[in-house]
């Protein structure tokens, strides 16, 4: 069992380690290169992205939270688990469908020409700021489900203490309830930002050129792999660059509130127009997010339909969507399996070594995909160089499962641990006493207790699969498609009502699982 | 024969720096209840899972009904063993009904059996109506009498019961003591009970073994215990006793409440406990005390006094006695027994 786990969180590294062993050996000609053609503006553009999703996510995400936790006003309830529901929205979706809007040739556009002549302004929607705008859109609900929890985790008592010292609510806010839900707020937004660190499809459909995007031009279009590895290396350093600020946010922070027996605040009930602009500001988000691309999509879905375009609801689709669905079901379980053992093993010892182990193994949530594929294609074509080896790994099922499986395993490790955590070592032995032997255990006790929790497992890493794009891009099979690289492709030659289809259908799939998850309270981040 | 025989028990944790259970030796007899209690941390949990064969033990032995089950050379499996237990956190199935909860344990039995013997467990412990409900929908208590249900049904021949109550809040508390120990006695059952609550314990065991870094101090039964300590650790222990200190004579032991005539003790000094109704007092100006304190505790009063040595020593007074604080008092003891007298040395 201890070797079996060494082996596993060894494969799970190793991606991230050939990337990592790039800086042992800089080949600097290729440095020199990078940085004389478009280094430095990568760099530049990579680090404003990153820190403006964080603050965008920060925003975003600490308001909605307190506004549903703290207040009641109409549609309360229904805004408390709908504002989860971006989670499920494909970045490469929302900015493409932004694209087709808000444009220079979008309906918006055009409208506000038509009213206010040729010279109305608009800002450009292809920009830096369009690319913040969409990816905290996106990525928001990490911090917002994480600060949610924190602050129905604060005891009332701790906010009426303040609030008897002649603190007001708004005062409170900012000086007691922040404060004491920074541990979850940096772990939400850090989260976030290695979100945006990975992101690919939004940043290449709005010209902004950052690291990733520049990891997949180069591996793909230039076929150079020592500059595109290279670049990998570099999107290694900025990934663990974010973990450490985690780590210096968090501090040595670690706030319990100690009684169990607490009471939780009371939401203050608004009302008026306080009310409303309160449900406003949740509705605005929520359309913005969610509601305008869902109608924009079924409005193009339904265009297409109309004119009988190849690949809507035909065999073509169907195709795409068993492949795509066949690859995450895969993968996600092959991950969660992996995990459980992982876990398992973990719980069986409470050595320093498997806390060690562990905390390895599930660092490739942090590492951003296009290092993953970058690590397994150097780790694959390395293979298939050896004479002795006689299979052809490159561009095969196994080099993409096997980085999905890298990528989601802290994912999958989360819920595993979760679910396990819930069969008690005294449940075991009050079984064992009773006269039951391993396999009426794992019949009787384990597997009822952990199923539930596993499966939450594996339909979270599900939904993640099926709109991944940087190592699906650069690892499928030849010929092998998705629904996630249909709609990128399609999007990417600007037609978006044939994109429509896939991305709705990708979009309709996660928002189900997201949100049932979510009020089954098995959404683990 | 004896229900359970221990011998020189010993158990070691590995990083652990002194044994969590050395060399133990007892033996009960069938339908005894015995009550472990100690400090948290002194062994006490650890013995009850050795004896249930969750730990393996590092030498010595266990034998239940006269057959070994823990030895160097033997170790039979917990499921083997035909022992049951109430844990601490109950480790009810949450996933399992009530009935199918008490009905683990009795797999491979006709269903109609199985049937009868939960349905007069459930009755044994007053859960009937609740045979179809699952775990969280019950209280504390129902919790309680559940896993108790379940470890007796299918009769082992020893219930091993650690901390069972400690989840419970303090009047719950009183009231499934006796309740337990009720069931306990109508199933006859050889039973250990785990607590460190010594008046749990008192209650609870028609024997007490007092644990104290791994090793038994003294076992015996409740009022041995409470009235004759072997060491001054188990007089503190088992609660409510100040310690004078005294001199041995030939005839007695010279005090500063004046000289106790009882069997003087080998040593020289000496440290004697006394509880609150071995003392008594009466106003006097020319006293050996003073009152410090009052305190009200219903049908009687704790009067705090404080010698002139400084020394403070507890007594009790009926409710209907007032004296005020401050005033000047003469003490003497007034146990009618002797008190246990331990070695200031050791």
């Amino acid at each position: 069992m201890r070797i079996i786990s060494i082996l596993l969180t060894f494969f799970i590294l190793l991606p991230i380690l050939v990337v990592g062993g790039q800086w042992l050996a800089p080949r600097w000609e290729v440095w020199i290169h990078l940085w004389n053609t478009r280094l430095p503006e990568m760099m530049i553009t990579t680090a404003l992205l990153t820190l403006g999703v964080g603050a965008g996510t920060f925003l975003l995400g600490t308001g909605l939270a307190w506004l549903v936790s703290a207040y009641r006003f109409p549609g309360q309830t229904v805004f408390e688990w709908l504002l989860i529901g971006p989670l499920a929205m494909p970045s490469f979706v929302l900015a493409y469908v932004y694209m087709g809007l808000f444009d220079f040739a979008g309906p918006v556009q055009k409208a506000l020409r038509a009213w206010l002549g040729s010279a109305a302004w608009f800002p450009e929607i292809r920009s830096l700021g369009g690319a913040i705008l969409v990816l905290s859109l996106v990525l928001y609900p990490y911090v917002y489900v994480l600060a949610r929890a924190a602050f129905l985790e604060q005891a009332a008592s701790t906010f009426e203490a303040a609030r008897l010292m002649g603190y007001t609510r708004l005062q409170t806010f900012w000086k007691l309830v922040l404060p004491l839900a920074r541990p979850s707020l940096a772990t939400g937004v850090t989260l976030a930002m290695l979100e945006a660190l990975t992101d690919f499809g939004a940043v290449r459909f709005f010209s902004v050129s950052t690291i990733s995007e520049g990891i997949v031009r180069l591996w793909e279009g230039a076929l150079d792999r020592s500059s595109a590895l290279a670049l990998a290396s570099l999107l290694l350093v900025a990934a663990l660059l974010v973990i450490l600020l985690e780590r210096i946010l968090r501090g040595e922070a670690r706030f319990f509130q100690a009684d169990s027996h607490y009471r939780r605040l009371e939401p203050l009930q608004l009302r008026g127009v306080r009310a409303w602009v309160a449900a406003l500001i949740c509705g605005c988000v929520l359309v913005a997010a969610l509601g305008l691309p869902l109608a924009q999509l079924s409005f193009w879905t339904v265009q297409e339909f109309g004119k009988g375009t190849p690949g809507i609801f035909d065999a073509v689709f169907y195709r795409y969507l068993r492949t795509s669905v066949g690859l995450a079901l895969l993968a996600s379980l092959l991950a969660v399996g992996l995990a459980t053992m992982l876990a398992q093993y973990a719980r069986s010892t409470r050595s320093r070594f498997r806390a060690v182990l562990t905390r390895l193994a599930t660092s490739g949530y942090a590492m951003p995909g296009a290092v993953i594929a970058a690590g397994v294609l150097i780790l694959l074509s390395f293979l298939d160089q050896q004479k002795w080896f006689s299979f052809m790994l490159t561009s095969s099922l196994f080099g993409l499962v096997y980085a999905y499986v890298v990528r989601f395993f802290s994912l999958a490790y989360n819920s595993a641990e979760a679910s396990l955590e819930k069969v008690t070592p005294s449940l075991i032995e009050a079984a064992r006493l009773m006269g039951a032997g391993p396999a009426r255990i794992l019949y009787r006790i384990q597997a009822p207790l952990i199923s539930s929790g596993l499966a939450a497992g594996v339909t979270l890493v599900f939904v993640d699969v099926l709109k991944e794009l940087p190592a699906t891009l650069l690892l499928r099979p030849f010929g092998m498609d998705t629904l996630a690289i249909w709609a990128y492709m399609a999007a990417a030659e600007s037609l978006w009502s044939v994109a429509a289809l896939p991305s709705l259908t990708l979009l309709v799939i996660g928002l189900t699982a997201v949100l049932f998850l979510f009020r089954a309270g098995k959404l683990l981040l | 024969m004896m229900t359970l025989q221990i011998h020189n028990l010993t158990k070691h944790f590995p990083n652990a720096k002194t044994p969590a259970v050395n060399r133990i030796t007892f033996s009960m007899q069938e339908g005894e209840i015995l009550a472990l209690v100690g400090p948290s941390g002194c062994g006490k949990t650890t013995t009850l899972r050795l004896i249930a064969g969750l730990e393996r033990p590092d030498s010595g032995s266990i034998a239940i009904h006269g057959a070994l089950v823990a030895s160097e050379t033997v170790f039979i499996p917990p499921e083997k063993r035909g022992v049951g237990m109430v844990f601490q956190d109950h480790a009810l199935f949450p996933h399992l009904s009530i009935f199918e909860n008490v009905a683990f344990g009795l797999q491979g039995r006709k269903r109609a059996e199985v049937q009868a013997i939960v349905s007069e467990m459930l009755r044994l412990v007053g859960l009937e109506s609740h045979a179809r409900r699952y775990p969280h929908a019950l209280s504390g208590g129902e919790r309680q009498r559940v896993a108790l249900a379940r470890a007796l049904a299918p009769r082992p021949a020893l219930v091993l019961l650690d901390e069972p109550f400690s989840s419970l809040d303090a009047g719950l508390r009183l009231e499934m003591r006796e309740q337990v120990r009720d069931i306990l006695k109508v199933m006859r059952t050889t039973a250990i009970f785990v607590t460190h609550d010594q008046e749990e314990a008192l209650f609870m065991g028609d024997r007490l073994a007092v644990f104290r870094e791994g090793e038994i101090e003294q076992i015996g039964a409740p009022e041995q215990i409470f009235h004759a300590p072997v060491s001054r650790f188990v007089a503190e222990f088992m609660g409510g006793s100040d310690f004078l200190p005294g001199l041995t004579q030939p005839e007695g032991i010279e005090t500063e409440l004046g000289l106790l005539t009882q069997p003087a003790p080998a040593a020289k000094h000496v440290e004697l406990a006394v509880r609150a109704d071995d003392i008594d007092f009466a106003l006097d100006a020319e006293g050996n005390a003073t009152i410090a304190g009052r305190f009200f505790r219903g049908a009687f009063h704790v009067y705090r006094l404080q010698l002139d040595s400084g020394r403070i020593l507890h007594a009790f007074k009926e409710h209907t006695c007032l004296m005020p604080v401050g005033a000047r008092v003469r003490a003497w003891v007034s146990a009618g027994h002797p008190l246990a007298a331990f070695d200031t040395q050791s």
